[in-house]
């Protein structure tokens, strides 16, 4: 979900900056030394997982899975997206300098919307997490569609259109980011219940530091 | 496989101050974003494209790079002119082309293009760690630069990783289709990715604590005065100077 150089208007561009600079301050403040190291690797996580095309029908999508990255990191999901998308501008030259505030504010607002929404609900039990996890990542997506839409509305009314066409485009993009985040969710709460937003520990506590 | 195509060279846009580097392309990307005018931006392309030739690049593999957006250009130009209210310039049919929507469109193309072609001549051209020095000199804050610098460093490592993964899988006779199986086994794969990435977090943190870091990378690299660097600032600085005057005073 990217929007393209040259496409929006400068005050839109402007706003997205100003919010994703607001973001990421919060994001780093937040950040404290202890969990630079473990959110930069996230985010080089979540970099390649969106290089992973999934089938649908003839076709293929690649993965977005803001909303687990916003379950994970909470506000550092800004910095974290940033930086991911700069590396994919440098790497790859998707996109260019002055959208990428825009893009981030689209992939990292809906992240931090669903750590607050969904975050509570994925340590509940199974009949309320996964279909918790199922909105998340739905919801990732479907609000990404909506910033980008306003970003295209605000530059120019006749991308009605176009915005329409993108967020129905995105519509089976929504559903299997929604059934990846819930199995991704699943997986987690039996691997590494911990990477999830307000886990407690278990009294009996087998907890190993994995290898060196 | 990930690699930075472009990033080593002998030219003379490579023996510039990355600073310089960053600075003109973000102004240049900014004004070309904003501009409106079809001189400014036709001058701006051929700007790019002057630098990009500076640069010596290989101009296939650039053209490669940059043919990324002509998927969305092609969905504009299919769009825009049908569905724009104005003057008529073609019909076809019940089809009619409108003039301001050929106009857009054609405006957007020049703006991707500009901007696209400076970013790989300027900021391509160097290593994304010679980048992150950079930025730390420049002054952007020191916990970002931290993160920009170990996600470039474990990107390559963890793409590795889901190489490895995905062979696996294949090895098992794993082939995607549009089904449920499909979903749970690459939603497992990308779990394990984070999984083994937060697990190796917590190994190079501890690493990294061992040898005493306390939060700040120190950078050694210099970046060595050149008459270069005047030079190139000189001429883009005027240069910009020029398409804002033709855009906005003219």
């Amino acid at each position: 979900m990217h929007i393209s150089e040259g496409v929006l208007s400068g005050p839109v561009l402007l706003t997205g900056g100003v919010l994703t600079v607001a973001g990421t301050a919060i994001g780093l403040k937040k950040l404290d030394f202890e969990r630079i190291a473990r959110a930069g690797i996230l985010s080089s996580a979540f970099f390649v997982a969106s290089l992973i095309h999934v089938p649908v029908g003839p076709s293929s999508v690649h993965l977005i899975l803001n909303g687990i990255v916003g379950l994970i990191l909470g506000w550092g999901a800004f910095p974290a997206i940033l930086v991911a998308l700069f590396l994919q501008g440098m790497l790859f030259q998707f996109g260019g300098l002055t959208t990428l505030g825009v893009n981030t504010l689209i992939m990292a607002l809906p992240a931090v919307v669903c750590y607050y929404s969904f975050g509570p609900l994925v340590q509940q039990g199974n009949r309320i997490a996964l279909p918790a996890a199922f909105a998340c990542g739905f919801m990732g997506i479907f609000l990404g569609a909506v910033v980008a839409g306003a970003a295209l509305m605000f530059t120019e009314e006749n991308f009605l259109e176009v915005t329409l066409l993108m967020v129905s485009a995105h519509l089976p993009v929504m559903i299997i980011e929604g059934l990846m985040t819930a199995f991704c969710v699943a997986f987690f709460r039996k691997v590494q219940p911990d990477m999830l937003p307000h886990f407690k520990a278990p009294k009996t506590d087998f907890s190993c530091n994995g290898r060196s | 496989m990930l690699a930075e195509p472009f990033a080593h060279g002998q030219s003379f846009v490579h023996g510039l101050d990355p600073r310089v580097r960053i600075a003109t392309s973000t102004v240049f990307s900014c004004l070309v974003a904003v501009a409106n005018s079809f001189t400014v931006l036709v001058i701006a392309c051929m700007i790019s494209l002057g630098l990009v030739l500076l640069a010596r690049l290989d101009l296939a593999a650039v053209g490669r790079r940059v043919s990324v957006v002509f998927g969305f250009l092609i969905l504009l130009w299919l769009i825009l002119p049908l569905t724009y209210e104005g003057e008529p310039v073609g019909q076809w049919g019940p089809l009619v082309w409108h003039r301001p929507g050929v106009a857009l469109a054609a405006r957007i193309s020049l703006k991707s293009f500009a901007i696209l072609a400076a970013f790989t001549a300027l900021l391509a051209t160097m290593a994304v760690s010679t980048m992150g020095h950079a930025l730390d000199r420049m002054g952007l804050p020191s916990k970002l630069i931290h993160l920009l610098l170990m996600c470039y460093r474990y990107i390559f490592v963890i793409e590795q990783e889901y190489r490895r993964l995905n062979a696996a899988m294949r090895i098992r006779a794993f082939r995607p289709r549009t089904n449920l199986h499909t979903y749970r086994s690459y939603a497992y794969l990308v779990g394990m990715l984070f999984v083994r990435a937060a697990a190796r977090a917590e190994r190079v943190h501890q690493a990294m604590r061992c040898r005493g870091f306390q939060g700040r990378f120190h950078t050694m690299a210099q970046f060595p005065r050149q008459a270069g660097n005047r030079l190139f600032l000189v001429a883009t600085t005027s240069a910009m100077l020029g398409l804002a005057w033709l855009e906005w005073l003219q």
